[in-house]
């Protein structure tokens, strides 16, 4: 048994791809092995910025030997055909053997292929890996022809403690690497992956990311709790700065605490994004604290003094910028800035940002009427101010902290909590696991936003198509869904979709779509399904209710929650099995009659007992389902249908639906198409699965 | 360095002059700064269209920069819209690339035994140049302090060999070697002068110049002009004169935008112009010096 290690030793790859390269190494090294029939027990991969590293263990010294046999051509054949089958095979005529089949004298040759030395194979395979590598983006370098994310610098190839054979585009694989770019850079020569892992640590890099990661959380940890502060730990941010160093050196900086008079968002913004570090709370407030911590990549001999020095200079000008911008903002209102919103294009045929926010005023305004605590005045207001801060400072340097802006802005200049709030919140929900808002007029200016949005793009024939959705429909028609059903609010879509098709016909915008709905009512349908899928509700079960063509969101889906009790029941079950042989007979009949039957029966010609309580049955049911219906009692709808199992059940058990009788017929498959009609009435049953 | 004081780090002039010294060391042809308005180092035929080509080139210029957006009439302490690169191409991009890189950053003192150096992803792209590369932003100690890109494509021309082009920002390397939190502040020359003694009026001017005065008439004119000369000497087959065309083109673009007489619908025609000049320039050039297409 043999470990093989190998380290693609390179300039800095980028953080954000160094998780996924050394999972494609692995893969796409152990498929290769495993494709030459070589087994072994497991093959770890890690990843610094400079290395990424395979080690696999417990590899066999050759790949099996492999024995077949060959028919060749009939010894009847021609000379020439023969050739080519002792060529093709790599056999000489002595090595032939003859044997007699079926349709003839055959040659066969027999062909022994010993196993491949297992460095052989690994030579193969690391050409091809590095040659076919699935970088998201790769380079050229000097006048070499390789590509890899950075350049390539060494390739380090041990099986069994020997470098391998192998040499690609100048690159001879050695058992050689490198220490850390700064604190050790000398060279040196390993033997296996214990030897490696410890001599890069002693040559400052600890090669596991997973290790670097918990020697940065434990080293933030110390360096807070000395402070008497704490901090949040951040695994993304954690990954990312464990992707940056091969020897982390976490150390802690301050910064003016007059900069806390900026919003903490962006503070934390500035810190996280722009500079990596970690940023510190007071645990007994949970406020922000004027520390930072930053990961250096070495230990410098002033222990970092330098270090820290040049980290707070460079947070303290970021700051200052953020904060010159916040002084700024602060010295107009958000109202200033409507006029600005004019020079801006939303979209080319759907007008200018100000226009969008005219469309959303009107808007907001009318859903308000459906949101109940919802003042219609302050939902308009805050629809005019939504956008107002894309135009501020602030969000001009920052884009992420639009709407958040807008709320401390809006606050500043007195405008009510549910005002400001939902400058903040109407970009929500983003997605389906981002928080949905519930404050009513937040509701109100996110749904308008979104009306918007699906509205206009939609009239406009720019609809998603396949995996193209660069105006993120799919997302805007979720979050529609999301805050109707989450809030539970009443209101007919095709209602909703009117007022935004109004407010586009108010500014004279062409629209391309003339249909009704521009077709939105069914790609909702289509989003909810693909929602409630998600959620574990059987679209099925969807499917049967939206057949009814209902547009009330919360309606369908306390409907489909009904039926799907309903079903999970024995009455709902049999009810269904019932309505099934109903419908196939009906629908096997018709065929054969050439008609369809109506519930139009006559109960002047039922005769046997069990046809009769199944009449009376089905009015009775009808109506209870109906008035249920209307009251938006579902599961009474649901009770009112299970009073018809026992009537269907002992109708198929004791009535010849096919009486000789032609009338007779007619009547009872009448009974059948009234039993159709009856169910139908709570949800198309036709739909339903089983 | 004797006059340099330690507490301070070396005045502005004498990181150009170090630099210039450290890459002539390296083999590098000194260049002086093209006398044409451009906005960034790249655009320096040195760079653009040496890029091109098989021969082997290395060279070291600083360059002013003309970004006339970035102008604030001098009142802010790190934008401007007149300042200075320090550039190097490196023909095929050498294997100890990056050693050589911060060797020079050594040389101007920054000691690797002292601050934390990083090389953070960051890929390159100019669209009128239709030009791009991979690479990485350098920091120092949470600072950038450089770009350093491999050239993959230039004028929508592979690179074959690759060039390596690192491009220091001369003023905020010198901030931060000298720590120094205002531009105007620097120290220039180690006797007296500051940054602000050279340049703050310059700024204050052309600031109005470019935000105010321009004459956008006769910028429209400017290009079309730029535009249809470039066309005429690639028909001469002269790309070296043509690609002067492309550059003035280019910044009389950037003129306009800053007098924000440029829709955003047209801006992207308008780059679409200057990229096509530049293509032009870059495959004539190649046919000139008898490299392959």
């Amino acid at each position: 048994m043999a470990d093989l290690l190998i380290e693609l030793f390179s300039e800095e790859i980028p953080a954000r791809m160094q998780t996924q390269a050394a999972r494609d190494l692995s893969k796409l090294v152990t498929d290769g092995l495993k494709e030459a029939g070589l087994t072994f027990d497991e093959a770890p991969a890690f990843v610094t910025p400079r290395r990424l590293t395979l080690c696999v263990n417990g590899l066999p010294d050759k790949t099996p030997d492999i024995s077949e046999e060959r028919r060749g051509p009939r010894t009847d054949a021609p000379e020439k055909a023969l050739e080519g089958f002792m060529r093709g095979a790599g056999v000489t005529r002595d090595q032939l053997e003859e044997r007699e089949e079926k349709k003839g004298t055959f040659f066969f040759a027999k062909i022994e292929k010993p196993g491949r030395p297992t460095g052989d194979v690994v030579a193969e395979v690391l050409e091809a890996t590095i040659r076919n590598f699935p970088w998201p983006k790769s380079q050229r370098w000097g006048s070499s022809s390789l590509k890899w994310v950075r350049p390539l610098r060494n390739i380090l190839c041990i099986l069994d403690g020997a470098a391998v054979d192998l040499t690609v585009d100048g690159f001879t694989a050695n058992n050689k690497t490198f220490g850390h770019r700064f604190m050790a850079p000398e060279w040196f020569e390993v033997t296996d992956f214990a030897d490696y892992e410890q001599k890069l640590l002693d040559h400052k890099v600890i090669v596991n990311a997973d290790k670097r990661a918990d020697a940065i959380a434990a080293g933030i940890s110390s360096l807070t709790s000395e402070k008497g502060l704490e901090w949040v730990e951040d695994k993304g941010l954690l990954r990312e700065v464990a992707g940056l160093v091969e020897w982390p050196v976490p150390l802690m900086g301050s910064f003016d605490p007059a900069f806390m008079a900026v919003p903490e968002e962006v503070l934390i913004l500035t810190m996280k994004k722009d500079q990596k570090y970690f940023v510190t709370r007071n645990p007994e407030t949970g406020d922000l604290a004027p520390y930072f911590i930053t990961v250096a990549n070495t230990e410098t001999v002033d222990g970092g003094a330098m270090v820290r020095d040049g980290n707070e200079r460079v947070l303290s000008a970021r700051l200052a910028d953020a904060k010159f911008f916040w002084d700024q903002d602060l010295k107009g209102r958000l109202d200033d800035n409507l006029a600005a919103l004019d020079d801006i294009v939303f979209h080319i045929e759907l007008g200018k940002v100000s226009d969008r926010v005219a469309r959303m005023k009107s808007l907001a305004r009318k859903l308000a009427d459906f949101i109940p605590g919802c003042d219609a005045t302050e939902a308009e207001r805050a629809a005019e101010l939504a956008k107002a801060d894309l135009v501020s400072q602030m969000v001009y340097e920052f884009p992420e902290v639009q709407g958040v802006m807008g709320r401390y802005y809006a606050k500043a200049q007195g405008e009510t909590d549910a005002v400001a709030d939902a400058i903040r919140d109407h970009y929500a929900p983003a997605g389906p696991s981002d928080t949905c808002p519930t404050a009513p007029v937040s509701v109100a200016v996110a749904l308008a936003e979104k009306l918007d949005t699906l509205v206009g793009f939609f009239g406009i024939d720019q609809k998603p198509t396949g995996s193209k959705d660069p105006y993120a429909l799919r997302r805007a028609a979720l979050a529609v869904i999301r805050l109707i059903t989450e809030n539970g609010i009443r209101l007919s879509l095709q209602d909703a979709v009117n007022a935004g098709i109004a407010s586009f016909a108010a500014q004279s915008v062409a629209m391309k779509d003339t249909s009704q709905d521009f077709g939105l009512l069914a790609f909702f349908g289509d989003r909810l399904k693909v929602q409630q899928r998600d959620l574990g509700v059987r679209h099925d079960l969807i499917d049967a209710v939206f057949a009814k063509g209902d547009d009330d969101l919360v309606r369908i889906l306390g409907r489909v929650d009904a039926l799907g009790s309903f079903l999970g029941t024995d009455d709902g079950v049999n009810l269904l099995a019932g309505y099934k042989r109903a419908a196939n007979i009906l629908k096997i009949e018709e065929k054969k009659d050439g008609t369809e039957y109506g519930a139009d029966v006559s109960a002047a010609l039922l005769s046997q007992e069990e046809e009769i309580t199944l009449f009376e049955a089905l009015g009775a049911a009808e109506t209870d389902a109906l008035v249920a219906l209307e009251q938006e009692n579902f599961e009474a709808s649901m009770t009112a249908l299970s009073t018809l199992r026992a009537p269907i059940d002992a109708f198929f058990d004791k009535v010849t639906v096919n009486a000789d009788d032609a009338v007779l017929r007619a009547n009872r498959l009448a009974l059948l198409a009234k039993i159709r009609a009856a169910v139908n009435t709570v949800a198309d049953f036709g739909q339903i699965e089983g | 360095m004797a006059s340099v004081s330690a507490t301070k780090g070396m005045p502005f002039q004498n990181i150009i002059l170090t630099l210039q010294d450290y890459w002539a060391d390296q083999g590098c042809v000194i260049l002086q700064p093209y006398d044409m308005e451009m906005g960034a180092g790249t655009f320096h035929p040195a760079t653009t269209l040496r890029a091109l080509g098989p021969d082997s080139w290395n060279a070291a210029y600083v360059q002013p920069c003309r970004r006339p957006t970035d102008g604030r009439y001098g009142e802010n302490p790190m934008r401007l819209q007149h300042y200075y690169q320090f550039q190097v191409i490196l023909k095929p991009s050498p294997e100890n690339m990056q050693e050589l890189y911060l060797g020079s950053l050594e040389a101007i003192g920054l000691d690797k035994n002292l601050h934390d150096f990083r090389f953070v992803e960051d890929d390159w792209e100019s669209p009128t140049l239709g030009a791009w590369g991979l690479g990485w932003e350098v920091w120092c100690d949470g600072m950038e302090v450089s770009q350093y890109t491999y050239f993959q494509q230039v004028g929508g021309i592979e690179c074959k060999p690759v060039s390596g082009e690192l491009t220091y920002g001369l003023e905020r390397l010198a901030m931060f070697v000298q720590g120094v939190d205002n531009v105007y502040d620097l120290d220039f020359n180690g006797a007296g002068a500051s940054y602000g003694d050279v340049y703050l009026e310059n700024e204050r001017q052309q600031s109005a110049y470019n935000f105010e005065h321009a004459n956008t008439e006769k910028l429209f004119r400017d290009f079309k002009e730029a535009q249809e000369e470039c066309a005429k000497l690639l028909a001469a087959e002269l790309p070296l004169p043509a690609y002067e065309q492309c550059i003035r083109a280019s910044h009389t673009f950037n003129l306009l935008d800053a007098r924000g007489v440029i829709s955003v619908t047209e801006r992207q025609a308008y780059i679409g112009r200057v990229r096509d000049l530049a293509k032009g320039c870059c495959e004539t050039y190649l046919k000139k010096i008898g490299g392959e297409e």
